[in-house]
């Protein structure tokens, strides 16, 4: 796993139409190919999925931990933004 | 209750394409926990269950047609070695990374065209049971071409171990497509088309594959080795046996 030919993949699942991919996990490959069959080899063998993305770690752009209050904490305040206050109409499902 | 050897020829046919599915997919089950690394440990271990599931299926349509054990598990474990039928190919042993993939790439390709020749089977049970395998048979040989390229077009280390695989087991492909009694009969009665037409085609497929994988080149070789089909196998098998057949000799009637 160490070998400097083998790069760290990060895997999306969309399980259904209509739903949005999901993280996950991650798979070790020596190119995309692989990493698309791994992924498909390690994360869907229970018929999990409808669709796979397959993206290099690498060229994920985190936000840094230490931005976290600058970043986040500014929404805990606002309840307003949350549907609380509405209900949901019979028959949404996925929201 | 004891074994019996099938009359019929479709029974022989169905149990010689269900023996190159158990064999091969014990040889890959040997590979859990010893791949070069966990994804592709999972990937074997993957191919050695669909192989098993096809060779369930086609063990439990063999018994169907004919009264050959009392079930599935004592015909498929407990048969003596020479009443096992599949070619020599499936056997040979997971030498390296290279051989593994080699055997299947040879081996899940000749099994497309084989199954291929089923789908328009008047027994519409084989017909459905090689239209559910070829997708999983598709999918092996994608992963197992890839591999042939990366593995063949890679660092000299890899080439020479593809070099050293194809010696080993291109002599085994003629095996493959040889039209012995029971295929003739088969054909003959409608339950398969003729795949051994395809034999040359396949060959320029594989001649394509070993230009493109740092233009490999299939080995000379004097003649092809064959017998499995009759039963007469080299030691290898022997050695798949005695770790299949055990657990089914020393407990008589056990149920998977």
């Amino acid at each position: 796993m160490s070998d400097k030919n083998w790069f760290l993949y990060e895997v999306f699942i969309r399980s259904k139409n209509g739903l949005s991919h999901k993280h996950a996990g991650s798979v070790h490959a020596s190119d995309t190919e692989t990493a698309l069959l791994s992924a498909r080899d390690l994360y869907t063998r229970r018929g999990e999925a409808a669709s796979l993305w397959i993206i290099k770690s690498s060229d994920i752009i985190a936000s840094d931990p230490k931005d976290d209050s600058e970043l986040f904490d500014p929404s805990d305040d606002k309840i307003y933004r949350h549907p609380t206050f509405y209900s949901v109409p019979n028959g949404v499902k996925n929201m | 209750m004891a074994i019996h050897i099938p009359n019929k020829p479709e029974t022989a046919y169905i149990v010689r394409l269900a023996d190159n599915a158990l064999i091969l997919g014990q040889r890959l089950s040997e590979m859990c926990g010893h791949a070069p690394e966990m994804e592709l440990d999972i990937a074997l271990t993957n191919f050695a269950l669909d192989l098993i599931g096809q060779a369930n299926l086609l063990y439990e349509h063999a018994l169907n047609l004919e009264t050959l054990a009392s079930n599935v598990d004592e015909f498929a474990l407990t048969r003596s070695l020479d009443d096992y039928h599949n070619c020599l190919l499936v056997a040979q042993p997971n030498v390296d990374f290279a051989h593994i993939i080699v055997r299947q790439y040879f081996f899940s390709t000749f099994q497309k065209t084989q199954y291929e020749a089923l789908l328009g089977s008047n027994d519409k049970t084989l017909a459905a049971i090689a239209e559910k395998s070829l997708k999983e048979i598709a999918y092996q040989i994608r992963l197992a071409h890839g591999w042939m390229l990366r593995l063949g077009d890679g660092t000299e280390e890899s080439r020479a171990r593809m070099v050293d695989a194809l010696d080993c087991l291109w002599r085994y492909t003629g095996e493959l497509f040889e039209k012995d009694s029971t295929l003739s009969a088969l054909i003959k009665s409608g339950a398969s088309a003729d795949f051994t037409l395809e034999y040359k085609n396949w060959q320029s497929e594989m001649m394509k594959t070993f230009s493109q994988a740092g233009d490999l080149q299939a080995p000379d070789i004097l003649q092809m080795l064959s017998g499995g089909h009759d039963g007469q196998h080299d030691e290898n098998l022997g050695h798949i046996l005695k770790g299949m057949q055990y657990m089914q000799l020393k407990y008589p009637g056990l149920q998977w």
